[in-house]
Formats: C-alpha cells, sequence, structure tokens
C-alpha cells in the first residue's frame, strides 16, 4: 500500500484516495472546434510509461481534493505532490 | 510410554506444568514450552505424515518455519485448521492433531502405492497423460488426483474466532530477534527511536538459543534475557515475540500477524486469534537470519532424516533427544555444534562429512570429545521403511563420481547440513536485487530499493562477532538518520567457536546400477530424477522448471529446497548459480491465515450499512429490505402472507387511486453553491440552465466524455446562487467526485462549492392523487394549489415547527411531492405523513412498487442507463441543447452514435397478457432459430402494470421506434422462457404526461 503526500493534509495510506489518471491531459476548451484526432486523443488515448508519470489522485476518504503526484510507475517511489495550481 | 529421550535440565520448557494432547486419536504428554514437534519427538514419534504426491512416510525435517514436512490438522469441527506445521504449534491442554493426506492411517496408507508406480508419475506427468479425451479432465481426472494429492481438509463451516487489525507506525522495525536483531533494536531505541522488534518464535534470542557463544561474559540465552527487558521497559519500544512479518510492500508498508490466542489456555470467544498488524516503517532491519539446506542423498525424505540444527534445537530448546543412535552427514563445520551436543548429553554420534578434513575449532573440540569422524565420506542411502534404520556410507572417489567403498551402518536418526541460506524474502520482497555470493554459495541482498537494511546472517555474515557490530552500528546510523541524536553504545565483546569453509559439495552421486530416489523438495516430492528429466525436454527457466516440476511451489515456498534445485539445474546445464537465477520470491513468508487477512470485516461487517433514518419505521411495520449499494431500502411492506409481486401491486395500484409514501432518503443529494453555479450546470448537464428562476426544478441528464449517459435527476435554484442537485442512489459517490473533478482540475475559474448532503436531508416522496391533499393537511399555513406550486416548483414551508422543503417532482409520473427535512426530523415527518393520510387510505411503499410505477411510465433508472446508452437510445436527445456545449457533447458526432439502426428504449407486452418476462431476456425474431440466434435487443426491466393488469417490459432493442408494433420473442435460456412480445411505446401509461401537472 502506497504512502501519498496529499498537499493539504500530509502522508497518508493509499486506501484514503482514488486514482484519477494522467494529469498532464488537457480537456479541450468548451465550445471550440475539434478534430476528430484531437478530441479523439483527449478521450481515449494516454501514455503508458514505464517511469516517471505525473498523475491525478483524489483525497477522497480525506479533504476530497485532487493533486498531482509524479510517480515512478515501475518502482512505485513518488518524486513529488502538488496542488492542482501548482507545477509538478 | 515414556522413552527417556527427554534429558534432564536441559532446555527451556516448563517442566512443572505437564500437558496432555493427542495426536491420532491417541494421548500423550509433553511439557508446557513445547511445540507439538518437541512433544511428540519426546515421545519417539517420528512418522507424522505422507508425502503429496507418492504418499512417502515423512518426519520432522526443521524445527521451525522452515519444516516442509511435518504437516498435522489441529481440531475438528469450525475450528478444524489444515496443513498446520506441527514445529509452529504450542503445545496447549487438549491439543487434538492428526496426519494429513493418509488413509487408512499414517502407518498404513493405501496411497503409498503411488510411490510403487513412481516411474509412472515423474514430472509432468498430469501434464502428458491427461490430455484426452478433452472433456475427461473434469469429470474423471481431475477429482481422482485432487482426492489422491493434497494436503488437509479445508473446514466447511464459518471460522468461529475473531481477528483483528491493528494500524502501527514506527522509525525502525526490526524482523527477527538474533543476535544481530537485538543489537540493531537496541541501539535504534537507545538513541530515541520509536522501535518494533518483532519476533516469529515463542522465545527471543535466534541463534543465542542454541548456540555455545558469550556476550559480554554473559551465556548468549542471558544476554538475550537482558536485552529484552531492558527494550521492553523502554517507552519508545514495542516487543513482540509470536509475530511473523510476512510481507514486504510498498513505501515500507510491513505486514505482521501475530499469534495472541492458541497458545493461551483461558481465552474467551472474544480474545481475537490472531492480530494483523500494518506497520508503516521509517526504516526496516531484516534479521532474519538463515534456513540450514539439506544434503540430497538416496531416500533422503525418510522419518528420522532432519537437519542437524533442528536436532540441535531440539536438544538445547526442549530438551528432546532426536535420537539414540545419531549419525550426522556434513559439508560443513556448524553440524559438529550438533555433534558436540550429542556427545555431551550422553550420546555417541557419528559424523560423516564430505570433506577431507576441517582444522576449525569446533572440529578439534569434536575430536578432543573422541568423536567419530569419517572424513571423504557420504551417505549414499538410507533404509527403513517407516522410521530410518540404517545408512549406506560410501567413502567417495577423488573425483567424487562415485565410491571407493560403501558400507552399512545402523542408526535412528541422520542429522544432514549442506550449509546456510540466508532467509532473503522480505529482502527481496522489497525490491532488493540479490546477488550471488560464491563463499557461501547463496543468495545474500545488495542495494536496496526502499528503506531496508539487511544484517547478520540474513545478509551472509555468519559470525556473531559481524553480526553484534552489524547490528550496532545499523541500528545507530539509521535512528540517527530519523532523530539526529548522537547516543552511541559500544559492542560488547563475544566469543564464540570458529567455523572453515563449507564444500559446495550437497548431491550424492547414485552407486552403479541403483537408482535410489533423491528428494529436493520434500513436501512437493520433487525428486533429482524430475528435475534432470525437465531439463532434459528442454526446460531451461528456473520459472519454468518450477512450474513443471512443482519445485519450490508448495506452502513453504522452498525455503529448505529452492537453492538446492537451483545448484542443480546449474550443475546440469554446466551453468553458475547466478546465470540460472532464482524465481521470484513472494508474500507471504509463511502461510497466513485468511481470516487474518479479513479481520472483523466479515458478514454483516463485510462493508457498511447506511440505513434512513425511518428505517426503524420501516421495520416495526413489516418492511423486507433490499440492498441498494450500501443503504438498506424497503423493498415491500408485507401484509400477511403476500408474496412479493401480490404486494408491489397492492402498492402501486394504491398510489394510483390515492396516495403513497416512499422513503427516499438515499437518492445522492448534492448541495452547489457559489456565483457560477448556472454556468457550471450548464456545462455539466446536457440541457440548458442559466435561465432556470429560483424556485424551480429541472430534470438534467449528465454524460461522461465519451458520450455515454452517466446519470440523471432534479436539480432544484433554492436562490440565485445556491442549488440542490439530486443524483441516484447508486452513481451519488460517483456523480460528487465528478463534479469535484471539473470543478479543481478542468475549471478552477468557476466558482463553486459541492458539497454532498445526503446523509443531512431525510427524503419522503408523496405520490398519488390524493397527494395535494395530504401535502394540504401537512402544511395547512400554504397554499398548495397548482399555481401555488406547480409541476416542477419548489417551496419552503414549516411542517409543524420542522423547517422543510417541498419539491414537486415525480418519479412514479402521478401527481407528486418530494418532502425534505433534516435527518434528525426524518421520524417525526414520516410519521405525521403516515398518521395524517390515514383518511386518504395512505400506504407506504417499497422499492419494488417504485419499480413498477416508473417502468409503466417509461422513466428511465440505471437498468437502461447502464453505462452503454446514449441520449437518444432512451429517447431524451430532446434534452441535448444544441445551443451550448457541454460534457461528453462532441463525441454525440461519433459514427456509432449517429447510426439510425441503434437501440432504442421501447415498451413490451406479451401476446398472453400473463407471462413475466425475465430481465435479461433476449428479445429474438425467430425463437427456434440455430444458434447464435440473432440478437435484437434485451429486456432491461419488467415489472406488472398495475394501470393495465398484466406484465409490461422496458427493453432496449435495436432501431426500436421502427418495430412498435411488431411481434417478437423473449427468449431467456437461463430462465428456460421463450414469449411472444408485442413492442409497444415505452411510455405505457399516460403517456402525454397530464397527471403530474394536473
Amino acid at each position: 500500500m502506497l504512502e501519498i503526500k496529499c498537499p493539504y493534509c500530509g502522508k497518508r495510506s493509499q486506501n484514503e484516495f482514488s486514482y484519477g489518471g494522467d494529469a498532464s491531459v488537457k480537456r479541450p476548451q468548451l465550445g471550440k472546434e475539434t478534430s476528430d484526432k484531437e478530441w479523439n486523443d483527449f478521450v481515449y488515448f494516454r501514455n503508458n510509461p514505464r517511469g516517471k508519470h505525473s498523475e491525478l489522485w483524489h483525497h477522497v476518504a480525506g479533504c476530497r481534493q485532487w493533486f498531482k503526484v509524479l510517480r515512478n510507475t515501475a518502482t512505485h517511489e513518488i518524486f513529488k505532490t502538488s496542488k492542482i495550481s501548482e507545477e509538478l | 510410554m515414556p522413552q527417556n529421550l527427554r534429558l534432564d535440565k536441559v532446555g527451556y520448557i516448563n517442566r512443572d506444568k505437564k500437558i496432555s494432547f493427542k495426536f491420532n486419536g491417541k494421548k500423550y504428554f509433553g511439557y508446557e514450552g513445547d511445540t507439538l514437534a518437541s512433544a511428540l519427538l519426546a515421545n519417539g514419534i517420528h512418522l507424522i505424515g505422507r508425502s503429496f504426491k507418492y504418499h512417502r512416510p515423512r518426519g520432522f525435517t526443521g524445527a521451525g518455519v522452515d519444516e516442509p514436512n511435518a504437516h498435522v490438522q489441529l481440531y475438528s469441527g469450525a475450528k478444524t485448521e489444515p496443513n498446520v506445521i506441527a514445529t509452529t504449534v504450542e503445545l496447549v491442554e487438549g491439543l487434538v492433531a492428526t496426519s494429513q493426506n493418509c488413509w487408512p492411517s499414517v502407518s498404513f496408507d493405501f496411497g503409498a502405492i503411488n510411490n510403487l508406480l513412481n516411474k509412472f508419475f515423474p514430472a509432468g506427468f498430469y501434464y502428458k497423460t491427461f490430455m484426452w479425451p478433452k472433456n475427461f479432465w473434469y469429470k474423471i481426472y481431475e477429482p481422482i488426483i485432487r482426492k489422491a494429492a493434497g494436503l488437509g481438509v479445508a473446514p466447511l463451516k464459518p471460522d468461529p474466532d475473531r481477528y483483528e487489525h491493528k494500524f502501527e507506525y514506527c522509525d525502525v522495525l526490526i524482523v527477527g530477534s538474533g543476535p544481530s536483531g537485538l543489537a540493531g533494536a537496541l541501539a535504534a531505541a537507545k538513541n530515541g527511536a520509536r522501535v518494533i522488534l518483532a519476533e516469529d518464535k515463542p522465545r527471543f534470542g535466534g541463534s543465542l538459543l542454541t548456540d555455545e557463544v558469550t556476550i559480554g561474559n554473559k551465556k548468549g540465552k542471558d544476554w538475550v534475557d537482558e536485552t529484552i527487558s531492558q527494550l521492553k521497559s523502554m517507552p519508545n519500544v514495542i516487543v513482540k515475540n509470536r509475530s511473523q512479518v510476512f510481507g514486504y510492500y510498498d513505501h515500507n508498508m510491513m505486514v505482521m500477524s501475530e499469534r495472541t490466542k492458541d497458545h493461551v489456555e483461558n481465552s474467551t470467544e472474544f480474545t481475537p486469534r490472531q492480530k494483523l498488524w500494518y506497520i508503516r516503517a521509517k526504516e526496516v532491519i531484516v534479521s532474519t537470519g538463515s534456513i540450514e539446506r539439506p544434503l540430497v542423498f538416496g531416500n533422503n525424505d525418510r522419518p528420522g532424516i532432519m537437519l542437524a540444527s533442528a536436532a540441535k534445537e531440539y536438544m538445547k530448546v526442549y530438551g528432546v533427544l532426536v535420537g539414540k543412535k545419531p549419525i550426522i552427514f556434513t559439508n560443513n563445520d556448524s553440524a559438529y555444534d550438533t555433534a558436540i551436543e550429542f556427545k555431551k548429553n550422553g550420546i555417541d554420534p557419528l559424523v560423516v562429512d564430505i570433506r577431507t578434513n576441517s582444522e576449525s575449532s569446533v572440529v578439534q573440540e569434536a575430536k578432543n570429545l573422541n568423536i567419530n569422524i569419517k572424513f571423504s565420506h557420504g551417505i549414499v542411502n538410507s533404509k527403513g521403511y517407516l522410521r530410518v534404520n540404517s545408512a549406506t556410507v560410501g567413502k567417495l572417489n577423488d573425483d567424487r563420481s562415485g565410491y571407493e567403498s560403501l558400507e552399512n551402518i545402523s542408526c535412528d536418526c541422520i542429522c544432514v547440513s549442506g550449509n546456510w541460506t540466508p532467509t532473503v524474502h522480505l529482502s527481496s520482497q522489497s525490491g532488493n536485487k540479490l546477488k550471488f555470493d560464491e563463499k557461501i554459495n547463496a543468495f545474500i541482498p545488495s542495494k536496496s530499493r526502499q528503506n531496508e537494511s539487511t544484517i547478520g546472517s540474513a545478509n551472509g555474515s555468519f559470525t556473531l562477532k559481524k553480526s553484534l557490530e552489524d547490528g550496532f552500528s545499523k541500528g545507530y546510523e539509521l535512528s540517527n538518520k530519523i532523530t539526529a541524536k548522537n547516543i552511541k553504545g559500544t559492542t560488547p565483546t563475544s566469543n564464540e567457536r570458529n567455523y572453515a569453509q563449507h564444500d559446495k559439495f550437497w548431491c550424492m552421486p547414485l552407486p552403479k546400477n541403483k537408482y535410489y530416489k533423491r528428494c529436493v523438495d520434500f513436501q512437493n516430492d520433487v525428486y533429482v530424477s524430475d528435475i534432470e528429466l525437465a531439463v532434459r525436454e528442454g526446460f531451461r527457466s528456473i520459472e519454468h522448471v518450477k512450474r513443471y516440476t512443482t519445485l519450490g511451489m508448495a506452502t513453504d515456498q522452498g525455503k529448505t529446497s529452492n537453492l538446492n534445485g537451483l545448484q542443480l539445474v546449474s550443475n546440469i546445464e554446466n551453468k553458475i548459480v547466478p546465470e540460472v537465477g532464482h524465481t521470484t520470491f513472494r508474500p507471504p513468508y509463511t502461510p497466513v491465515t485468511i481470516g487474518a487477512i479479513v479481520g472483523r470485516e466479515v458478514g454483516k461487517h463485510y462493508r457498511p450499512t447506511r440505513k434512513s433514518p425511518m428505517h426503524e419505521w420501516h421495520e416495526q411495520n413489516n418492511a423486507v429490505f433490499v440492498d441498494a449499494g450500501l443503504w438498506v431500502r424497503p423493498r415491500y411492506y408485507k401484509q400477511e402472507n403476500e408474496t412479493l409481486l401480490e404486494a408491489a401491486k397492492r402498492e402501486a395500484t394504491n398510489v394510483r387511486k390515492n396516495v403513497g409514501v416512499c422513503d427516499v432518503t438515499s437518492l445522492g443529494k448534492i448541495d452547489i453553491k457559489g456565483p457560477d453555479c448556472a454556468e457550471f450546470l450548464n456545462r455539466i448537464y446536457t440541457n440548458a440552465w442559466m435561465k432556470l428562476p429560483v424556485g424551480k426544478a429541472r430534470y438534467g441528464v449528465m454524460l461522461r466524455e465519451d458520450g455515454i449517459v452517466f446519470d440523471d435527476g432534479t436539480t432544484t435554484r433554492i436562490s440565485e446562487n445556491h442549488f440542490h442537485m439530486t443524483t441516484t442512489t447508486a452513481q451519488a459517490v460517483n456523480v460528487l467526485a465528478h463534479l469535484e473533478y471539473y470543478l479543481q482540475v478542468v475549471w478552477p475559474e468557476l466558482s463553486v462549492n459541492v458539497l454532498s448532503t445526503t446523509e443531512q436531508w431525510a427524503g419522503a416522496a408523496l405520490a398519488g392523487p390524493n397527494s395535494r391533499n395530504l401535502l394540504n393537511k401537512l402544511f395547512p399555513e400554504i397554499d398548495v394549489s397548482n399555481e401555488a406550486i406547480p409541476f416542477m416548483g419548489y417551496k419552503e414551508a414549516n411542517l409543524f415547527g420542522v423547517p422543510a422543503r417541498i419539491f414537486r417532482i415525480s418519479f412514479s409520473g402521478e401527481l407528486a411531492y418530494e418532502i425534505n427535512v433534516e435527518s434528525g426530523y426524518g421520524i417525526f415527518m414520516w410519521e405525521k405523513i403516515i398518521e395524517l393520510g390515514k383518511e386518504m387510505n395512505i400506504e407506504p411503499y417499497g422499492t419494488e412498487a417504485l419499480s413498477t410505477l416508473r417502468i409503466e411510465m417509461g422513466h428511465v433508472a440505471g437498468s437502461e442507463i447502464d453505462g452503454r446508452v446514449i441520449s437518444s437510445d432512451l429517447s431524451l436527445e430532446g434534452m441535448l441543447s444544441k445551443k451550448k456545449d457541454f460534457i461528453g457533447k462532441r463525441s454525440l458526432n461519433r459514427e456509432a452514435f449517429i447510426n439510425p439502426n441503434r437501440e432504442k428504449i421501447v415498451g413490451v407486452v406479451p401476446l398472453d397478457k400473463k407471462s413475466m418476462i425475465p430481465e435479461g431476456s433476449h428479445l429474438v425474431s425467430d425463437n427456434k432459430a440455430s444458434l447464435p440466434n440473432p440478437k435484437l435487443g434485451h429486456i432491461s426491466a419488467s415489472c406488472w402494470s398495475v394501470e393495465y393488469n398484466n406484465p409490461f417490459s422496458l427493453a432496449i432493442l435495436k432501431d426500436g421506434k421502427n418495430k412498435i408494433g411488431e411481434k417478437l420473442y423473449a427468449v431467456s435460456p437461463l430462465k428456460n422462457k421463450s414469449i411472444e412480445v408485442e413492442i409497444v411505446s415505452s411510455h405505457y401509461v399516460d403517456p402525454k404526461g397530464e397527471r403530474v401537472r394536473s
């Protein structure tokens, strides 16, 4: 079980959190014309790197804040966590 | 029966307390402090079970968790536990143990015929033989094989014991209380770290319990006792025996099972049997010691053949002689300790040593004691069916390919030592890549990936001096990192025997024309010939050899066999061991009782139960409940001998005719506040929200980004910047997370806050033509007319002093209202409704009637919003705004979504107007067509329409709207039904929606 540092609450066990996917995904702006490819990439395509991965986590059993985590997908090492508004 | 195998004064057992126990139906005695194994050995019993595959007689091999053979079944009935290792069972009064995998008895086992036929059962036998005919496997082969091969019998009743979970944090966790672990714990604790010391056995000390050493002029055991009492007196230290750290997980999460009941005589039913500790340690010291390897020779698996260290432990800890005519067979010096111990207790051992000589102090000591040593010799074979009675000893020729001479020597036990294997399981689980140490011929940890440090013999350091030094320095170094303190003690002086280099030779060759079985993995019956066969048949990867031969796959995880197996493969392939590699070490290190993993989360505690504030009233009024996620909701209120269907019809009819009340507390409720609320809802929902007036509710549908319908519900504008959203019971949690995601991650510029208020409001739905009259009685002060509270209207009012919210929304299709009050007033509201509704024949209705009412109205719910449908499939395309963008809109022009033949929601009525159509039935055009019969759609929900008094179902049907009026078949192979049906509109009752607006 991972130990994740919520930027608001501090270190907590993984079972307080839920995983929220790739943090680098940017939703196309509302009302803006998007090509099929652009939209397809946004909805379906994700990188699946072995190694560093910036991702979203949600502190569901805590402060209910979404935040960013830089994690090694192979070793589970967590390098850094940050608020959504901060650079990771 | 006492055989005088118990030594006087030696050992740590309590001779003042005699304990009786039963083994295979016979009564025996032992002492407090014995294990089941030591007590049986003291009674001269070596034969304890039969091997897995060939049913060969088996005895004790070890004295701890490394034991591969001595499995027993404890007790009977619900309390029974199979596959327990006798060497780890503490003796308690009344213990009952039986042998496993034998019939009719352990000494005469019918299954042993497999042993005579063993030529026909080599590795891979099952794979090769039972390939055909294909369907024979399930019906014939597998049941027979399962019966013949196997271990104990699993209990059939629920476990009556309790198990607890505990969470703990510490600076340094030390696993193992041998010399290095104790030194590490002491140093870290003295330097101010929060320390947990965990020992698997009942007694602390590890090798210090059996080794002839002194530390700081004290005997090893005395130093242990003193150190433990010192540690126990420190407030920053938790000291735990009977506690096995079995798993090393991510981020230094260690899991430990503590045995808290089985050894206690006066326990109650409330005493937890085991505690599972989840320990988050900043640093972990792995000081788990090492396990002796067996030597491999002909018939090396007979009862009476055991590890030399185990024989020593039985003598020194339990005062038990494992035999009176022992042969010690070794390739190293450590076994001489055992020989010397026998000699000191008046028994003459014979030492058979593979090496040509050894000059160490311990061998000299043995020589001085006139112990008979045969160098350059090895044991070739053993004899004696149920217990070893002699050994064939051979003088090895120069290249060790055979023997110069053979002789037969009688004995009653053989104590073997093939050198020591560091217990690297936890280190390896932590991600440490192991390296092969040529000097000790075994794997040791190399670079730590987590905060893990392995010391002592687990790290390949076999001297006491080095173990103590490493322990003290590691304990200081790690604690210093955490506490930044500098309290450094000195390592005490120590005295020990010195030991010379071992010989790498460990597998005895077969004499000419002899084909003795030489066992490598005792528990899984894997022999040298099996591994040779696997390599010959082309298995190269050690992981493949493991799976083909089952080497190391038993419950002992190959603690004594893995390395010998690796060495054998490397010998055959002419490779060095590190090239062969090792198989993966996975948790748990020792078997863990399922009950301990589950803890208290059993039965109704498996998950939390959510109840509405009106739950007790429902109970008192004969409600039959149903699970809705975590919620428990009334399904129907049973009257006399009603069936579910009869009750649902009665309750639904009463709603259509009079008025009914339904507990809707479980509906998800989300409070939404902030100046950008309307804009936010406009983006979340498919329809328009900007112009919703205060005091009005609106139905909305949410999509996922991929265009699939996510959830639906009504949202009410309480005030300009305050909305109240309802979700389905099932999706409440997900919708909240969804809203939070968009507000925090995607559109942080929107000034909106969301909060779940599901549990803050109790909800009651009033539905039926009389509901307005009832509302008038409940709120006599306000105007409840159609003009004052129109359809989708909202009003705050006073329910006899209790603030209430009135929503005019309807799920039943009738004139209906939903009243919310603060949860604490829920029961007050409910009882008032029932009291004042009596004259209008009010009846409560449950989820079954609720479904009936919504199905015949064609309202969609979870069974239609199943994660596969888009708005137009549910005839909700009118709710898709063309003027604005919203979540998922861009996906709606996908090719598959604009296909005109998509499935659509329709109604289905059986032609006979009698047959209920099973939910999940497939709609097909020809019920006699050959399989696979093309599926046109499926039945999503079924009810008995109280309006028309015949069955009615909703279905999702391909090109459904164009099929209205057609006749199809609803087939359910599961229920063995085929029903001819007519497709109708999904709006079966009041298609124009006049009632809700009346």
